[in-house]
């Protein structure tokens, strides 16, 4: 076994687990006398509940309950909270409608749910779900962001007027108008950012369960963060204190984001386990799956660039129309904020920025994080933005960002919207990723596709975003209605070996493995001797969970603290034993020696002594050797990069497919080569979905249209190239690893780059832009309305 | 998915029974349409009679034929010498279906008796001029498609083989939906020895609103000269066909001339 610490690229200790059928996901768990839970919902985007007569399906064999809204109000069950106050432009607060477990009054998206039928079979539970007799009015609705906004639109929420959750800014106005009226020229672009559906692998699940004996309640949830579940539903929903309520995520089959937030059913199983005094689980299916987690993106946007002769950045005006669904969803306020607006600087040293957001409830699923959370949605504006001012201006577009590059040399800086970088060197990422991508070669491959009847376009985005959220104090000022900290909790047992107890989650990211190589590399104990624990409120102090790329950052710094107070209480054992002085103790490989001497221990007789401290200075120092940290971070972190797509189409049928790609980011330190490389090629595969093949349909009605996999197009694996990953590497100045997150750079960097080069590749079709997904029927028509096509045969 | 009741005859003629006998049994081949429709709750037959055990499935060639048995799977077709050496753009076709688990649960029979109108095997049917072989008959391809998912086969009527001429040479090409991967246009181009006055056949699929149906104009284009060509001038009119969110009827009228000539170009 070679080097397993910082640095190598070792296979994932999880995968075996995985691979075998062995993973223990939320769905296998089955607990005594279990009954199923089946939620009926709205097959209708908006209407009035007139009565729903559960009389009949409550009489069906094996039921036990039916509960609608009502029941729930009547037990003083409390709606979904929102996590985030985003405040108007003159400083009020966000319209914050409620948000009822199960519906109330009425139905406000396909998929609502409305009541639910508990029964001892799944069958039988769907069976009485589908008994259910409800009476609507059917109301018009707003299923677009457009039609939330037309004059006289339905309202969503009946005392929410026009449809608007907030109207915010972020920037400095009087400083763009003026940079606007100086200007030699104004480059403008209206784009939209196509609306996504998740589909992580597992679908969402939960199990609830009471114990009467100690009154506890467990929920057994697919989760990203069982301790921010366990903090909402307690406090807010169920009113349930902490030493009542245990929340388990297991392994759960990624989340992408929509397995953050709390949900309906959630609260359900956990409040009728308790009613009922038997376990109750839900599972959803890849139907459910569609009209109930959460959808990303979906934005209209419209963006202007104030130039000098030049071409040289002045200021940027963004204009912002985000659609939050019909009800906030946990964090769905701060996605098209402070999320995204904050990145509007990009890797460019624009001097004045103002954008201005406004959030629009519609008659659609509610709309919240997914892969990258608002730093795509910047990330694709810029880089479109960039490519189009190049092709206006005719300025190269490798030139155009390297002249407003923030240089090297400038760093921390300070951008006009609210962030401070601490790191970075972008012409570095351009460099490699131009030599890797061999830019300069890409002449001679579009003239032989040419040979081939196909059009070739090479196109390139130099991207930055912000992970590791966030110091807790920054976040609050914005509106966060919680820290965003971490924990961890390092137990070295008597003999040796270690247990790492942390407060992010892991689903997919490969924690078991990277954050055993921190603790082996730190703490010179074998890798195969530690063992990652997460996921259980019961076992693990606390957490904020795993997103926005945090879990290294933010945990990884909390496991270096908690594993620095070990040393230091190490090291106090250690001179006891070797009768020397604490400050000529020294801590490597797993060894506290005595300075200049030969005499030393190694960590495993440390842990030995402190849990049998028969010679031990007891009088000072407590036994055991288990130390727990939370560390808050001093700063967000700014991965960074240069992602280069080329693409061919085929002008008959207007099909494009991106045949090579390069991604070379800056993640911060890399502790396992092998797991970034697989993060970024994830993430450029959902990104290649997003620029090619997804988008949300819903109809005018409000009815959705891509509601299963048959419409929706998820990319499959000849959908994509080969990836090629590579790194610069520039350190995090503000955390102890160096690290910046790598799990969503290849979802942020990956879409304007692929659109840049299809837009490139019609460069004689006169194309400006062409919003996502780039679907061979739009292609098709630009073609069409273009020039007569090349022979294909 | 409702109740319902399981049967496993081991011959056609007691499947055959089993179906006529009660109006509200459904036969079950690989179960790649009929299960996804029970499970949405859409069907709620009373009993599945699955016919993996009727002794359907196999391929063999002679006569100038090609008979494939209505439970063999689009893998084991796609996957076989003989197909590919007698008709290859058969056997590519099986193999362009869906995805691989799919081509290993469906079968020619589930595929020709469910008609789904963007599904791959009834351009073959069609423009090859098959036989479609049941229990109590013997049906042409041209009299069995009946418009979307309408079929010539009376309740109870089980497929048990089909039969494809051998042609001189034949293509397919198909213009995939990128979600589901069924047909948003396929042609299939066939040409002599015995396929009609002109000798040749061309068969759309998932373009139309009626299902499957014949290009006359390119027939006859066709039937002058073999060869992509010859189809530059023909147009086909979008009125009648389907539109979604992935094609519109222009869309689609256009991809029947890009995908009619690229079959031809392939069949040489
Ligand atoms: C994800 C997915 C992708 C697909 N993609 C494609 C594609 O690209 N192209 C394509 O052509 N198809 C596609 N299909 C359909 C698939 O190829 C099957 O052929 C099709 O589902 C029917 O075959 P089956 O054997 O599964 O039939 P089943 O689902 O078992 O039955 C279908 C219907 O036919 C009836 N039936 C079955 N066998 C007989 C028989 N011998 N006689 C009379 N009636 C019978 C059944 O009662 C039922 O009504 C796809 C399916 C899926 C799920």
């Amino acid at each position: 076994m070679g080097f397993q610490g910082i640095g190598a690229a070792v296979r994932r200790k999880e995968d075996a687990r995985f691979l075998s059928g062995s993973g223990h996901y939320t769905d296998d768990i089955n607990r005594p006398g279990q009954l199923y839970a089946s939620i009926r919902r709205a097959d209708r985007p908006h209407a009035r509940i007139v009565g729903i007569d559960t009389a009949a399906a409550s009489a069906m064999p094996g039921v036990v309950a039916v509960y609608t809204g009502a029941d729930l109000q009547a037990d003083n069950v409390g709606g979904l909270p929102c996590g985030w106050q985003v405040k108007n432009k003159d400083g009020t607060p966000m319209a914050e409608p409620p948000h009822p477990v199960l519906a109330v009054g009425k139905v406000r998206h396909v998929g609502d749910p409305v009541a639910v039928a508990i029964a001892a079979t799944r069958q039988q539970a769907k069976d009485a779900a589908e008994q259910l007799a409800i009476t609507w009015q059917d109301l018009p609705a707003a299923g677009s962001i457009k039609d939330a906004l037309a004059p006289g639109a339905a309202l969503v929420h009946d005392d929410v007027p026009g449809n608007i959750c907030y109207d915010w800014h972020l920037g400095d106005k009087a400083a763009v108008d003026a940079a606007f009226a100086a200007a030699a020229r104004i480059v403008r672009l209206d784009l939209t950012n196509n609306r996504l559906i998740p589909n992580a692998m597992e679908p969402r699940a939960a199990v609830g369960e009471f114990d009467r004996a100690t009154g506890e309640h467990t929920l057994y949830t697919t989760s990203q963060n069982p301790h921010v579940i366990r903090l909402l539903m307690g406090a807010f929903v169920l009113h349930l204190p902490e030493s009542r309520l245990r929340v388990v995520a297991p392994d759960v089959g990624g989340g992408f984001g929509s397995k953050i937030y709390h949900y309906a059913e959630e609260a359900i199983v956990t409040w009728a386990a308790g009613k009922l005094a038997r376990p109750v689980k839900w599972t959803a299916e890849r139907t459910e799956s569609f009209i109930s987690d959460a959808h990303g993106r979906d934005h209209v946007s419209t963006a202007e660039m104030a130039l000098d002769k030049d071409g040289n950045f002045l200021a940027l005006h963004v204009k912002t129309l985000a659609n939050m669904g019909a009800y906030l969803s946990t964090f769905a306020p701060c996605i098209p904020t402070y999320l995204y607006a904050t990145l509007l600087a990009g890797v460019y040293k624009t001097p004045a920025i103002y954008a201005e957001v406004k959030a629009v409830f519609t008659n659609t699923v509610p709309v919240d994080a997914y892969r990258g959370a608002g730093r795509p949605e910047a990330a694709y504006l810029l880089e479109r933005l960039v490519d189009v001012i190049a092709r206006d201006t005719g300025i190269d577009k490798v030139t155009l960002r390297r002249r407003n590059f923030i240089p090297a040399d400038a760093f921390p800086y300070h951008t006009p919207v609210a962030l401070q970088y601490d790191s970075g060197n972008y012409q570095a990422t351009l460099d490699a990723a131009l030599k890797a991508a061999d830019w300069s070669g890409f002449p001679a491959r579009r003239a032989a596709a040419h040979v081939k009847g196909k059009l070739r376009g090479i196109g390139i985005s130099t991207y930055i975003e912000a992970c590791g959220i966030a110091p807790s104090a920054v976040v609050g000022s914005l509106g966060a209605r919680a820290g965003l900290y971490e924990v961890a909790n390092v137990r070295v047992h008597p003999t040796g070996g270690v247990s790492v107890f942390t407060g992010a989650h892991s689903h997919g990211q490969g924690h078991e493995t990277t954050f055993a190589q921190i603790v082996s590399d730190q703490l010179g104990v074998p890798f195969d001797q530690v063992e990652v624990v997460h996921g259980d409120t019961a076992k693990i102090p606390f957490g904020m969970g795993t997103y926005g790329s945090r879990s290294l950052a933010v945990g990884g710094s909390a496991m270096m603290k908690a594993m620095d107070k070990i040393i230091a209480k190490g090291k106090r054992i250690a001179a006891h034993l070797m009768e020397a002085s604490v400050e000529d103790i020294e801590f490597k490989s797993g060894t506290f020696s005595v300075a200049g001497t030969d005499k030393s221990k190694t960590l495993g007789e440390i842990a030995l002594t402190a849990y049998v401290p028969h010679n031990y200075p007891i009088d000072e120092l407590e036994p055991g050797l288990e130390e727990t940290a939370f560390y808050d971070p001093k700063n967000f972190t700014f991965p960074a990069g240069c992602h280069v797509a080329e693409v061919e189409i085929d002008p008959d049928t207007g099909a494009a497919s991106v045949v090579s790609f390069v991604a070379v980011d800056d993640v911060g330190r890399v502790i396992n080569p092998m797991i970034v490389e697989g993060q970024v090629q994830g993430g450029v595969a959902q990104g290649i979905g997003q620029a090619l093949l997804e988008g949300a349909v819903y109809d005018g009605n409000g009815q959705i249209v891509t509601g299963s996999m048959m419409d929706y197009t998820i990319p499959r694996a000849d959908d994509l190239p080969s990836i090629k990953v590579g790194t610069e590497t520039t350190l995090c100045t503000h955390n102890p690893l160096g690290v910046k997150g790598c799990g969503e750079v290849g979802a942020i960097g990956s879409p304007p780059a692929i659109v840049n080069a299809v837009v490139d590749a019609l460069a004689e079709y006169d194309v400006r832009h062409i919003d996502m997904p780039l679907a061979p029927q739009k292609i098709w028509s630009i073609i069409r309305a273009g020039r007569p096509p090349m022979a294909a045969e | 998915m409702y109740d319902f009741t399981y049967q496993k005859p081991s011959s056609v003629a007691d499947a055959a029974k089993l179906l006529s006998a009660d109006a509200e049994a459904k036969a079950l081949a690989g179960g790649m349409t009929l299960i996804p429709v029970l499970k949405q709750r859409l069907n709620k037959p009373s009993t599945l009679v699955d016919l993996a055990g009727t002794g359907l499935a196999g391929i063999s060639v002679a006569g100038g034929k090609v008979r494939i048995g209505a439970m063999t799977t689009h893998a084991a077709v796609a996957g076989s010498a003989e197909v590919r050496k007698a008709i290859p753009a058969l056997a590519t076709l099986a193999g362009g279906i869906g995805d691989k688990e799919v081509r290993h649960r469906g079968t020619i029979g589930g595929s020709l008796a469910n008609n789904d109108p963007t599904a791959d095997y009834s351009a073959a049917a069609l423009a090859l001029g098959a036989a479609i072989v049941t229990n109590k008959r013997t049906i042409a391809a041209d009299d069995y498609f009946q418009g979307m998912f309408t079929t010539a086969l009376e309740p109870g009527e089980l497929i048990t083989a089909v039969e494809f001429p051998v042609p001189e040479k034949a293509a397919y090409t198909k213009f995939p939906n990128p979600a589901s991967r069924y047909a948003i246009v396929g042609v299939f181009v066939a040409q002599g020895p015995s396929r009609g006055p002109s000798g040749v056949r061309v068969a759309v699929t998932g373009a139309s609103e009626s299902g499957v149906f014949r290009h006359k104009a390119m027939e006859a284009a066709l039937a002058k000269s073999f060869s992509a060509a010859a189809l530059a001038d023909i147009a086909t009119s979008a009125e009648g066909l389907n539109s979604d969110i992935h094609a519109s009827a222009e869309y689609r009228a256009h991809l029947i001339g890009v995908m009619a000539r690229r079959a031809v170009a392939a069949a040489g």
